[in-house]
Protein backbone atom coordinates (compact mmCIF):
# COMPACT_ATOMS: atom_id res chain seq x y z
CA UNK A 1 0.00 0.00 0.00
CA UNK A 2 1.47 3.45 -0.73
CA UNK A 3 1.86 6.10 1.36
CA UNK A 4 -0.66 8.22 1.83
CA UNK A 5 1.74 11.35 2.72
CA UNK A 6 3.04 10.55 -0.63
CA UNK A 7 0.26 12.62 -2.55
CA UNK A 8 -1.20 15.98 -1.14
CA UNK A 9 -4.30 14.53 -1.56
CA UNK A 10 -3.65 11.49 0.43
CA UNK A 11 -2.21 13.92 2.87
CA UNK A 12 -5.35 15.81 3.13
CA UNK A 13 -7.45 12.83 3.33
CA UNK A 14 -5.66 11.30 6.28
CA UNK A 15 -5.74 15.17 8.37
CA UNK A 16 -9.34 15.27 7.75
CA UNK A 17 -9.88 11.34 8.99
CA UNK A 18 -7.13 11.91 12.15
CA UNK A 19 -9.84 15.16 12.74
CA UNK A 20 -13.37 13.28 12.90
CA UNK A 21 -10.90 10.70 15.11
CA UNK A 22 -9.48 12.91 17.27
CA UNK A 23 -13.08 14.43 17.77
CA UNK A 24 -14.93 11.17 18.65
CA UNK A 25 -12.33 10.55 21.31
CA UNK A 26 -12.96 13.79 22.95
CA UNK A 27 -16.06 13.58 23.09
CA UNK A 28 -16.83 10.02 23.77
CA UNK A 29 -13.78 9.07 26.28
CA UNK A 30 -12.42 12.98 27.56
CA UNK A 31 -15.58 14.28 27.79
CA UNK A 32 -17.40 11.23 29.21
CA UNK A 33 -19.47 12.09 31.79
CA UNK A 34 -18.63 15.91 31.77
CA UNK B 1 -3.82 41.12 32.73
CA UNK B 2 -7.09 41.28 29.38
CA UNK B 3 -4.68 43.12 27.54
CA UNK B 4 -1.43 40.61 28.15
CA UNK B 5 -3.83 37.57 26.84
CA UNK B 6 -5.25 39.98 23.70
CA UNK B 7 -1.53 40.67 23.42
CA UNK B 8 -0.57 36.66 23.24
CA UNK B 9 -4.33 35.82 21.02
CA UNK B 10 -2.39 38.62 18.19
CA UNK B 11 1.11 37.37 18.22
CA UNK B 12 -0.19 33.54 18.54
CA UNK B 13 -2.13 34.15 15.13
CA UNK B 14 0.72 36.16 13.60
CA UNK B 15 3.46 33.68 14.26
CA UNK B 16 0.88 30.86 13.48
CA UNK B 17 0.14 32.16 10.29
CA UNK B 18 3.60 32.65 9.45
CA UNK B 19 4.54 28.98 10.44
CA UNK B 20 1.79 27.61 9.32
CA UNK B 21 1.81 29.53 6.07
CA UNK B 22 5.09 28.62 5.33
CA UNK B 23 4.32 25.04 5.71
CA UNK B 24 2.01 24.94 2.96
CA UNK B 25 3.93 27.00 0.65
CA UNK B 26 6.89 24.21 1.23
CA UNK B 27 4.39 21.30 0.30
CA UNK B 28 1.70 23.14 -2.36
CA UNK B 29 4.79 25.06 -3.94
CA UNK B 30 8.00 24.30 -3.06
CA UNK B 31 8.32 20.56 -3.69
CA UNK B 32 6.61 20.53 -6.59
CA UNK B 33 8.75 23.40 -7.93
CA UNK B 34 12.08 21.90 -6.77
CA UNK B 35 11.45 18.49 -9.15
CA UNK B 36 10.78 20.60 -11.89
CA UNK B 37 13.54 23.17 -11.41
CA UNK B 38 15.47 19.93 -11.18
CA UNK B 39 14.55 19.02 -14.62
CA UNK B 40 15.80 22.04 -16.31
CA UNK B 41 18.81 23.01 -14.16
CA UNK B 42 17.16 25.63 -12.25
CA UNK B 43 17.03 24.31 -8.66
CA UNK B 44 19.99 26.47 -7.54
CA UNK B 45 17.80 29.70 -7.72
CA UNK B 46 15.19 27.82 -5.40
CA UNK B 47 18.00 25.74 -2.99
CA UNK B 48 20.02 28.86 -2.53
CA UNK B 49 18.04 32.19 -2.15
CA UNK B 50 14.40 30.92 -1.15
CA UNK B 51 14.74 27.99 0.66
CA UNK B 52 16.87 29.45 3.28
CA UNK B 53 14.77 32.22 3.91
CA UNK B 54 11.62 30.42 4.19
CA UNK B 55 13.12 28.23 6.61
CA UNK B 56 14.35 31.06 8.65
CA UNK B 57 10.94 32.28 9.28
CA UNK B 58 9.52 28.59 9.28
CA UNK B 59 11.26 27.36 12.29
CA UNK B 60 11.23 30.71 14.55
CA UNK B 61 7.73 31.33 13.79
CA UNK B 62 7.26 27.84 15.06
CA UNK B 63 8.92 28.72 18.47
CA UNK B 64 7.07 32.19 18.50
CA UNK B 65 3.76 30.92 18.10
CA UNK B 66 4.34 27.89 20.69
CA UNK B 67 5.19 30.59 23.11
CA UNK B 68 2.34 33.10 22.52
CA UNK B 69 -0.05 30.21 22.99
CA UNK B 70 1.77 29.28 25.93
CA UNK B 71 1.05 33.00 27.07
CA UNK B 72 -2.30 32.87 25.89
CA UNK B 73 -3.13 29.45 28.24
CA UNK B 74 -1.38 30.83 31.06
CA UNK B 75 -2.43 29.47 34.10
CA UNK B 76 -4.37 26.71 32.58
CA UNK B 77 -1.39 25.72 30.35
CA UNK B 78 -1.33 22.09 32.51
CA UNK B 79 -4.85 21.63 32.35
CA UNK B 80 -4.77 21.84 28.46
CA UNK B 81 -1.83 19.39 28.17
CA UNK B 82 -3.45 17.06 30.92
CA UNK B 83 -6.60 17.49 28.87
CA UNK B 84 -8.30 18.21 32.09
CA UNK B 85 -11.19 20.61 33.55
CA UNK B 86 -12.70 22.29 30.42
CA UNK B 87 -9.58 22.05 28.31
CA UNK B 88 -9.40 18.83 26.21
CA UNK B 89 -10.22 20.46 23.27
CA UNK B 90 -7.59 23.28 23.50
CA UNK B 91 -5.42 20.79 24.85
CA UNK B 92 -5.53 18.05 21.93
CA UNK B 93 -4.72 21.43 19.57
CA UNK B 94 -1.80 22.37 22.21
CA UNK B 95 -0.24 18.82 21.34
CA UNK B 96 -0.53 18.71 17.73
CA UNK B 97 1.17 21.69 17.75
CA UNK B 98 3.96 20.89 19.93
CA UNK B 99 4.34 17.51 18.10
CA UNK B 100 4.48 19.64 15.35
CA UNK B 101 7.26 22.16 16.29
CA UNK B 102 9.74 18.91 17.63
CA UNK B 103 9.07 17.89 14.18
CA UNK B 104 10.53 21.13 12.79
CA UNK B 105 13.14 21.19 15.04
CA UNK B 106 13.68 17.61 15.42
CA UNK B 107 13.30 15.99 12.16
CA UNK B 108 12.72 19.49 9.27
CA UNK B 109 14.77 21.56 9.92
CA UNK B 110 18.32 19.28 10.67
CA UNK B 111 17.71 17.62 7.45
CA UNK B 112 17.44 20.66 5.26
CA UNK B 113 20.37 22.19 6.68
CA UNK B 114 22.11 18.92 4.67
CA UNK B 115 19.97 19.22 1.36
CA UNK B 116 20.94 22.84 1.55
CA UNK B 117 24.61 22.18 2.18
CA UNK B 118 24.59 24.27 4.95
CA UNK B 119 26.10 21.11 6.92
CA UNK B 120 28.52 19.14 5.25
CA UNK B 121 26.47 15.21 3.81
CA UNK B 122 27.55 12.95 1.15
CA UNK B 123 24.77 12.33 -1.89
CA UNK B 124 23.56 9.26 -0.06
CA UNK B 125 23.30 11.26 3.19
CA UNK B 126 21.33 14.02 1.14
CA UNK B 127 19.07 11.49 -0.50
CA UNK B 128 18.01 10.02 2.65
CA UNK B 129 18.03 13.72 4.04
CA UNK B 130 15.17 14.73 1.60
CA UNK B 131 13.01 11.77 2.21
CA UNK B 132 12.87 12.21 5.79
CA UNK B 133 12.17 16.02 5.39
CA UNK B 134 9.45 15.67 2.88
CA UNK B 135 7.77 13.06 5.04
CA UNK B 136 7.99 14.94 8.28
CA UNK B 137 6.92 18.07 6.55
CA UNK B 138 4.00 15.90 5.18
CA UNK B 139 3.25 14.80 8.58
CA UNK B 140 3.02 18.34 9.95
CA UNK B 141 0.83 19.14 6.88
CA UNK B 142 -1.45 16.03 8.13
CA UNK B 143 -1.41 17.12 11.51
CA UNK B 144 -2.03 21.13 10.99
CA UNK B 145 -5.78 20.13 9.89
CA UNK B 146 -6.52 18.54 12.97
CA UNK B 147 -4.49 20.83 15.11
CA UNK B 148 -6.27 24.02 13.37
CA UNK B 149 -9.71 22.61 13.79
CA UNK B 150 -9.11 21.94 17.61
CA UNK B 151 -7.23 25.62 18.06
CA UNK B 152 -10.28 27.09 16.43
CA UNK B 153 -13.21 25.06 17.93
CA UNK B 154 -11.13 24.11 20.97
CA UNK B 155 -11.84 26.72 23.64
CA UNK B 156 -12.99 30.03 22.65
CA UNK B 157 -15.57 28.56 20.32
CA UNK B 158 -16.26 25.23 22.19
CA UNK B 159 -19.93 25.93 22.01
CA UNK B 160 -20.45 26.07 18.31
CA UNK B 161 -20.14 22.39 18.23
CA UNK B 162 -20.30 21.54 22.25
CA UNK B 163 -16.07 20.51 22.54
Amino acid sequence: MKNPLESISGTIISGVILTIVLVFFLKNFLMAGA
Amino acid sequence: MEYMAGIARWLHFIFGITWIGLLYYFNLVQMAALKDAGADGTAAGITKHVAPRALFYFRWAAVGTWLAGAALLGPNLADAFMLRNGFAGIGIGAWLGTIMLINVWHFIWPNQKKILGIVPATDDEKAKARRVAMLASRTNMMLSLPMLFFMANGLSHAALIGL
